[in-house]
């Protein structure tokens, strides 16, 4: 029976794993289709966005969040269920702007960047651009839109990792034309 | 730990950005089959870095049969969370790895409306089997095929030089 339990934390961190090495070997075949690396971050925002709004279903039916009240407790969700829920961390919120509408998102650890090395000729990659583009689709499906960046990356040398959210607008829903 | 519904995600949406690609690109005669290799060959480099992590600690095979029944069950339950459920051969290199609820596949109808697409999302784990079995020894030929959604058979060739 221990050693039963032994293999599913295992098969856990294998299946990080699978993710991790899926994401490398994905980024390492956009980096062969495009030429240069805007390119292929702007590809990973993509792919990133359209699993967002797919990802933001899974979330909403497992974790039993309700509608979040404002953008800080947007952004308190984001890091402590959805994050936690997925990839196992849970990053910081910190660096409020005055208005209240921009926060950052401090990652002590990135699993995607597990086992990551940046070469020297691509050094404007973005290399999780994937997260940012998820980030932004499923906010985008709970009717806000948001613009997300990393403003900091262990794997270009700095010592955090630190995405920057900002809410631009809330999108209201639009009724088909003809409707009262 | 990565959830392991990001996975199924990604590889949903690199199929269809690797189809989308090849469409925009507009070379029609071949687009099929490179999509298809090129999802093939990145379970392949992922296959033998995952085999790596899974083996480092386990003594060596006896041989291939050993090897395919590693691959039916702990591999197997290790990325897709479950056995293969039927394994069978004929002695003399080939193997039919049966998997009736294969997880790439569940999520989609189970009649046959999508069954002509399907082999999209196989492709990458033909890879991930023939990256695992040549960082063990085993040169081969993974092809995969379904005849009822959901359950699929993965034909397993090893090439003797």
């Amino acid at each position: 029976m221990s050693r039963q339990s032994n293999r599913t934390t295992d098969s856990k961190k294998m299946n990080a794993e699978l993710f991790t090495l899926t994401y490398g070997a994905l980024v390492t075949q956009l980096c062969k289709d495009y030429e240069n690396d805007e390119e292929v971050n702007k590809q990973l925002d993509k792919m990133g966005y359209n699993i967002g709004v797919r990802l933001i279903e899974d979330f909403l039916a497992r974790s039993s969040v309700g509608r979040c009240q404002d953008f800080r407790e947007t952004a308190d969700v984001i890091a402590k269920v959805a994050f936690k829920m997925y990839l196992g961390i849970t990053p910081s919120v910190t660096n409020w702007s005055p208005a209240g509408d921009e926060f950052s998102l401090i990652l002590e650890s990135n699993p995607l960047v597990d086992f990551v090395e940046l070469p020297d000729n691509h050094s404007s990659l973005v290399y999780s651009n994937l997260l940012c583009g998820v980030l932004r689709g499923a906010l985008e499906m709970v009717q806000m839109a948001v613009d997300v960046k990393f403003a900091q990356d262990t794997l270009r040398g700095d010592n955090i990792t630190e995405i920057r959210m900002k809410f631009i607008k809330r999108i209201e829903e639009n009724l088909p034309a003809g409707d009262e | 730990m990565a959830d392991d519904v990001l996975f199924e995600f990604l590889h949903m949406e690199m199929v269809s950005h690797i189809y989308k690609d090849q469409a925009s690109r507009g070379e029609m005669d071949k687009d099929r089959a490179t999509c298809v290799s090129t999802l093939e060959g990145m379970g392949f480099r992922v296959g033998q870095g995952l085999i790596e992590r899974f083996t480092k600690d386990s003594p060596s095979f006896k041989d291939d049969l050993d090897v395919m029944k590693f691959i039916c069950k702990d591999f197997w339950i290790n990325v897709f969370r479950k056995q293969i459920d039927n394994l069978r051969t004929n002695h003399q290199g080939t193997y039919v790895l049966q998997d009736n609820k294969f997880a790439l596949l569940t999520q989609f109808s189970s009649g046959k409306q999508y069954l002509e697409e399907a082999p999209k999302y196989l492709a990458y784990s033909c890879g991930l089997v023939r990256g695992a079995l040549s960082n063990l020894g085993m040169d081969c030929v993974v092809t995969a095929e379904i005849s009822l959604m959901a359950s699929c058979k993965f034909q397993v060739v090893i090439q003797k030089i």
